[in-house]
């Protein structure tokens, strides 16, 4: 499976030129930017692990380009995404959100079913590869 | 006016001279403003007529009562202090009317409309009365709780950012059981909706009883969720004949992990103000379809506009709400959409008669209400639909999912695929009102549920001219 997270998941994988493009748009907008990276793709893991503090004063998309480059490089085989921040009133959150690695194998998830009273059941979702310890999944 | 002795007089005044009238009044900041659209009948002057609204959606009756010299009366007296002539339209007038902030209960809707919307719209003399725009001073603004949860939490939970969001609405809307109903939700998301809704009409019917379609829903939904690794969503309806009843629905949605549930306009203000402390107190998303809205909003001429309910309901604390699509089937002129959209979504509304918005509006920080977008639309307006409605929306394709040819599933790849390509493209700074169709043509060359989705409603429009439209046009000025 593929997991579909981030703003461009059903299109084919972004090439740097295409990332880079994104970035430039999300820096017009006076956005900040930053790189994330995690081996936990749980849709509840909000806080994947931080690649350095958000770039607030970087104009250039291309100085951005060498961080998810560099984050590549060392997690190669992890998800990575770019995020961009905006400070705005009435925004002040997230406004663009993409993944730009994954792993080459992505087994996806379990759905656990605990049958309780009457016909309720209580689901809880299991990334296949989380039930390795951190930083020795998808190897 | 002479004398107190004189104004207090037993017997019959005209409005204007009883108070509810002044041409010099200077509205406060604390003041309410309405805007009506007034069309008198023969032979009733305007100017009574304005002072008449006035009077009759404030403290006046027919006649003069002694009582009044007990009240500090003239608070309470709302002002007519403008009439304009409607542009194009003899014989209707805009006029604008204060009220004290003492008129008016806190953080309840159903006093504001009391008033406002009470009695007034029955008086005789006028042939028709139309309630056009509001504007709420931030005084009785922070008296409401607002959306439980607002445009950016709601992102933040979904963990989705940067698109609009995708829906659908089941169809059919009657007959399927809670086993047939699950499959489609499941397919809908599973193809790549972000969430599937109930329609306005489904509740717990012979055909579906409410628990029976929950626990099918959630189960499509979290099943969904594993498959994609998304957080995902059904609108649960929770609309009923009693609270009681809603509240244990509303219940039953959160004891299943639901993250949103739904309620239908129809329920009334109190109703909806309920269920927006429900939502607030247990993290859920409010979704508010606006079924019923068409019989007082749609003509222009008696009624209420709509982007006066969408004021309402931002205050009233709904998280989404039907705002209109532009392109899709139903009524929706492109101007005063805009302007609908910016009631919702704006911090700060400003004055736009071109769209229908008579008032700048500070919203004070009440959170900002996700507009949806539902009816008739598919992949091929992709283009338009964001160069309109902007991102943060949910367009919601119920029959251009559910209907594709090659399955509900692939009816939702094909949405959601034309959605990334558009917003992928815009972002690169490309003109996608112009280029659309080729940048849907170009991804449909590797997305086969896409090409088919271009061929299958490639010339489906609904070109009707709308009925509510917005009375200005923009005309040159020197500059």
């Amino acid at each position: 499976m593929k997991i579909t997270q981030g703003t461009f998941s059903f299109l084919p994988d972004l090439t740097d030129k295409e990332i880079t493009a994104q970035i430039q748009y999300a820096l017009d907008q006076g956005w900040a930017v930053s790189v994330e990276y995690t081996d936990d793709p749980h849709p509840r893991n909000y806080f994947w692990e931080m690649w350095g503090n958000p770039m607030f004063d970087l104009k250039d998309a291309a100085g951005a380009l060498t961080e998810v480059l560099a984050a590549r490089k060392a997690h190669p085989s992890n998800y990575i995404r770019v995020m961009a921040f905006d400070a705005t009133l009435g925004f002040e959150t997230t406004r663009l959100s993409f993944i730009v690695n994954r792993p080459k194998d992505e087994p996806g998830y379990g759905l656990v079913r605990q049958e309780v009273d009457g016909r309720n059941i209580r689901y809880t979702i299991e990334s296949y590869a989380a039930k390795a310890p951190e930083g020795r999944r998808y190897t | 006016m002479g004398s107190p002795a004189d104004r207090y007089k037993s017997g019959v005044m005209p409005y204007a001279k009883m108070g509810y009238w002044d041409a010099d009044y200077e509205p406060k900041d604390t003041d309410v403003i309405a805007v009506f659209r007034i069309t008198p009948q023969d032979g009733v002057d305007e100017i009574e007529a304005a002072a008449a609204v006035a009077g009759e959606s404030s403290t006046a009756t027919w006649t003069v009562v002694w009582t009044d010299r007990l009240t500090a009366c003239d608070l309470y007296r709302a002002k007519a202090y403008r009439v304009d002539p409607v542009p194009g339209n003899p014989g209707q007038f805009f006029s604008y009317i204060a009220y004290d902030l003492a008129l008016f209960e806190e953080g309840s809707i159903a006093n504001l409309t009391a008033s406002i919307i009470g009695n007034v719209f029955g008086f005789k003399p006028l042939k028709a009365l139309r309630l056009e725009d509001m504007r709420i001073p931030v005084a009785y603004l922070k008296t409401f709780q607002g959306p439980p949860t607002g445009i950016v939490v709601e992102r933040e939970r979904l963990d989705k950012f940067g698109r609009p969001l995708l829906g659908a609405t089941t169809k059919p809307k009657l007959g399927l059981s809670g086993k047939n109903y699950g499959r489609v939700v499941y397919e809908a998301l599973k193809g790549g909706l972000d969430f599937v809704k109930d329609d306005e009409n489904i509740n717990s019917q012979p055909f579906m009883h409410w628990r029976d379609r929950y626990l099918f829903c959630m189960e499509a939904v979290a099943k969904a969720s594993a498959a994609t690794g998304e957080v995902k969503g059904h609108y649960l309806n929770v609309t009923a004949g009693t609270m009681e009843d809603m509240y244990e629905r509303a219940d039953f949605a959160k004891q299943l992990g639901s993250a949103i549930i739904m309620i239908d306009l129809v329920i009334g203000y109190t109703a909806i103000q309920s269920m927006s402390k429900w939502a607030r107190r247990n993290d859920m998303v409010l979704h508010l379809h606006r079924a019923g809205h068409g019989t007082y909003t749609r003509q222009k001429s008696h009624g209420v506009s709509f982007r006066v309910i969408a004021k309402w309901m931002r205050m009233a604390g709904v998280d989404h709400i039907h705002a209109g699509t532009i392109v899709g089937k139903l009524e929706g002129d492109p101007n005063v959409i805009k302007g609908i959209y910016s009631i919702c979504r704006d911090s700060f509304t400003k004055k736009n008669l071109e769209q229908g918005v008579f008032f700048d509006q500070d919203w004070a920080g009440l959170r900002k209400v996700m507009p949806v977008a539902s009816g008739g639309i598919h992949a091929g307006q992709m283009h338009q639909l964001i160069t309109y409605l902007g991102e943060d929306v949910v367009l919601q394709f119920g029959g251009g999912t559910i209907g594709h040819p090659q399955g509900i599933q692939a009816g939702a790849t094909a949405n959601r695929v034309a959605l990334e390509v558009m917003i992928k493209a815009r972002n690169e700074g490309r003109d996608i009102w112009n280029e659309g169709p080729q940048i849907l043509a170009e991804a449909a060359k590797w997305c086969s549920p896409l090409n088919a989705a271009l061929q299958t409603w490639k010339d489906v429009t609904f070109d009707y001219t709308s009925t509510d439209t917005a009375d200005f046009v923009p005309t040159a000025t020197a500059s």
